[in-house]
């Protein structure tokens, strides 16, 4: 049985480009931070990959803060900003503005800070496709006292994408910086990060076919963050810890791949996305699309369902047996399926939140495998409707 | 027997990793699951029975046999089941089996629920106990290794969960089965047996009720003079037949050893006395569940078994108005309500019953307890 493997969002396959690159720079010793030789040579492959990210994105190389991955890169933009703005305007506690579909690594830093520093959280509210509201944004931003607004660029659960251009500019009118979680946006929509008037932006390798690990913040340089991890401060201080030049050659690689073939990518992925969501609306009637609809609302490779009457890790379950690979769309711990925060604050009821699926696209996805999801999906639905019923 | 779809419960021990092996090896189509039963760490996310160690290794000994393997969330369900029940039933004064009420509600029920409208034939567990295809169905029989036999805590189930329910270890010693799991090499082989309420994993019950319940403090007294002997910290932190831990601040005359004997809920006293005043000769047991046929009124020879490890008696037992009587023919010492009951026909177990009160030897009295 060919596997399909429709769990992209999550991660997706690395690119040949990136390997080669990974297993290039492999071949060589040398710490990037070493002043010999072989030092210098490490450094000048994570300098050249830095400007080649930068050209790709239409930024300066200085803005690019090379990191371990999204959740760090989120860490520090929420923690080292508000810390930041606390000691600049001399005050213990501030305002932070975000909105309650964020993913885990901007929630849960944002909580500890309220939990553990006193820092005001305000939610954001969001519509029943998952957009943030502008409104709610600027009536926190006219009261004043708020350290930060953090609004993710593209929904990983549902797709939605947010207007992230005009929350920024608001942003810039309160003097308030704006940091965005661009995840699941990079390798599928024009960013446009040289006209973003943001503070910061976190991106993340392996979501667009670069290793696991790496990723990087996207940083007006200009602006202060007070460093979550202390140590050798490699990158300007801000972040230590030795440069990876491997996995960072790897990471600018798949981005200048992905920013390359963006429109012809998101257009495949946008024809194959109208076609899974008619296959499922088909094989199951009583489907519900979760978010915007197929669109410029929504992100091409993004497809979230809601089959009422069923448990999402039953139908995942059957799926994975039949050959298919998706996920609840929703953080796991321990492999426990939670209902989804981001339903759940959306108005979505924790049943039918439970009841839901993600299906993303990548670049190995095709018509054929999402016939066999379509062909796979009424039986499975059918006995996850039939357990749903035993264990409601 | 034909290839079958299983679900195997794998806890993350060395009983159920051998379990799940023996039936991928006959051939069956294997999933494994583990169950995530309580959440007790602080963010209130899920946990695996115990702790996530055994989750971790339930998933590395699935990944070793290869088989798929998933966590199923049954939190919800094991808190109102069997966690609220141990709290209420400790508050009015009976002893519960945490154990037995999992297998009969979780277990055996929710779970094989699940699995049997997924499409799964049966769950296979790493219990020791046996199912023998008998002339009138499927009957539950003790395993072959006393120090192991688990069908005690089984007796709780029906006829119908039975016919869905695989104990593929009940026909071996312990020994015998972490020799095959080190042949297996199995990570688990070596791993130490579980004894605690998973819960209560510092085996502290009273301390945990204190904490659920409260402190509601009263008098231990002696049965026989009335006298004050010491206090407590809620009826539910001692257990009838319990020896130890009570604190007494006045000594016994004689210097012998004295053991609580009766609960009052009502008045939060606890009697202690000899252990002779704990011998029970007869017990009324309630919401029988029978594992085959059901006993008529007419006295049927049995033997009775009160809890997990205790030697099973001789006696002879009867339903009358949907209760369960059991007459013992030698007395057991220590019997509290909320106690299972379970009786068996040789190694055949016929059914269970919750006690709900006992006659004391040589007391002509109305019955004990509620």
């Amino acid at each position: 049985m060919q596997r399909v493997y429709l769990d992209h969002a999550a991660t997706t396959s690395m690119l040949p480009q990136a390997r080669a690159a990974w297993l290039n720079v492999s071949e060589s010793v040398g710490n990037a931070s070493s002043l010999h030789t072989s030092g210098r040579a490490a450094r000048r492959v994570v300098e050249s990959a830095r400007e080649s990210i930068a050209e790709d994105l239409g930024i300066r190389p200085s803005a690019v803060i090379f990191m371990g991955g999204g959740t760090e890169s989120d860490n520090l933009a929420i923690k080292g900003l508000y810390w930041a703005r606390c000691s600049q305007l001399g005050q213990s506690q501030l305002t932070i503005v975000t909105s309650a579909i964020e993913h885990h690594a901007v929630l849960d830093p944002v909580m500890w800070l309220s939990q553990h520093e006193g820092a005001a959280v305000e939610f954001a509210n969001t519509d029943r496709q998952g957009r943030v509201s502008l409104v709610d944004i600027e009536k926190v931003l006219v009261r004043g006292g708020v350290a930060l607004v953090s609004i993710m660029w593209a929904n990983n659960e549902i797709g939605a994408i947010q207007p992230v251009h005009a929350i920024a500019e608001l942003c810039k009118k309160f003097d308030v910086p704006f940091h965005t979680d661009a995840v699941q946006a990079l390798g599928q929509l024009s960013l446009g990060l040289g006209e973003l008037d943001a503070t910061a932006v976190t991106i993340s390798s392996h979501k667009i076919g670069g290793p696991v690990g790496v990723g990087a913040l996207i940083v007006d340089p200009f602006a202060k963050f007070t460093p979550v991890m202390h140590g050798g401060g490699q990158e300007r201080e801000i972040r230590s810890g030795t440069f990876d030049p491997a996995s960072i050659a790897a990471f600018a690689a798949a981005i200048h791949y992905s920013i390359s073939d963006l429109s012809e990518h998101a257009a495949r992925l946008r024809e194959l996305q109208e076609y899974l969501i008619a296959a499922v609306m088909s094989a199951v009637p009583e489907a519900i699309l979760n978010g915007p609809p197929a669109g410029e609302d929504r992100l091409p490779n993004n497809t979230h369902f809601s089959f009422p009457g069923c448990e999402g890790d039953s139908l995942l379950m059957l799926l994975d047996a039949a050959g298919i690979d998706c996920s609840t769309g929703s953080a796991c711990t321990a492999g426990i399926p939670e209902p989804s925060h981001v339903l759940l604050s959306m108005g979505v009821d924790e049943k039918t939140a439970r009841a839901s699926l993600r299906f993303s696209l990548g670049r190995d996805s095709s018509k054929e495998g999402i016939d066999q999801l379509a062909q796979a999906l009424p039986g499975v639905v059918e006995r996850a409707l039939r357990a749903g019923s035993v264990s409601a | 027997m034909s290839a079958m779809r299983i679900i195997s419960a794998m806890s993350g021990g060395v009983d159920s990793s051998v379990a799940t092996a023996r039936m991928i090896d006959e051939g069956h189509e294997v999933v494994g699951i583990h169950l995530a039963l309580s959440r007790t760490d602080s963010n209130g996310k899920s946990r695996g029975c115990c702790t996530l160690d055994d989750a971790r290794d339930a998933r590395r000994v699935a990944d070793k046999l290869g088989i798929p393997f998933y966590v199923w969330d049954f939190s919800t369900e094991f808190a109102e089941s069997v966690m609220d029940n141990f709290h209420s039933e400790y508050e009015l004064g009976r002893t519960p089996n945490p154990c037995l009420r999992c297998n009969e509600k979780i277990k055996f029920s929710a779970v094989l629920d699940r699995a049997l409208a997924l499409g799964f034939d049966a769950v296979a567990t790493g219990h020791y106990a046996q199912i023998v295809h008998g002339p009138d169905g499927v009957e539950l029989h003790r395993a072959i290794d006393p120090l192991k036999d688990q069908s005690y805590v089984l007796g709780v189930l029906t006829q119908n969960q039975l016919a869905h329910s695989l104990f593929p270890l009940g026909g071996d010693t312990k020994v015998r089965i972490r020799e095959e799991a080190l042949e297996r090499g199995l990570i688990t082989a070596k791993k130490p047996d579980s004894h605690d309420i998973c819960f209560i994993p510092d085996g502290d019950t009273a301390g945990y009720l204190v904490r659920k319940l409260g402190e509601q403090p009263g008098d231990i007294t002696d049965a026989t003079t009335g006298e004050v002997l010491g206090r407590h910290s809620g009826t539910f932190t001692v257990t009838i037949g319990q020896r130890r831990g009570l604190n007494l601040t006045v000594p016994a005359e004689d210097g012998a050893p004295r053991y609580v004997v009766d609960i009052d809920r009502e008045s939060g006293t606890v009697f202690v006395g000899a252990p002779e005043l704990l011998d029970v000769d007869f017990i009324r047991a309630i919401n029988p569940i029978w594992a085959g046929a059901p006993l008529g009124e007419t006295a049927a020879d049995v033997s009775a078994q009160v809890r997990a490890h205790a030697e099973p008696v001789s006696a002879s037992a009867y339903v009358n108005g949907g209760e369960l009587f059991i007459n013992l023919h030698e007395p057991i010492r220590g019997l509290a309500p909320g106690q299972a009951a379970v009786i068996y026909s040789g190694t055949k177990v016929l059914g269970s019953a919750t006690v709900a009160s006992t006659n004391r030897v040589g007391k002509q009295s109305a019955l004990h307890g509620s």
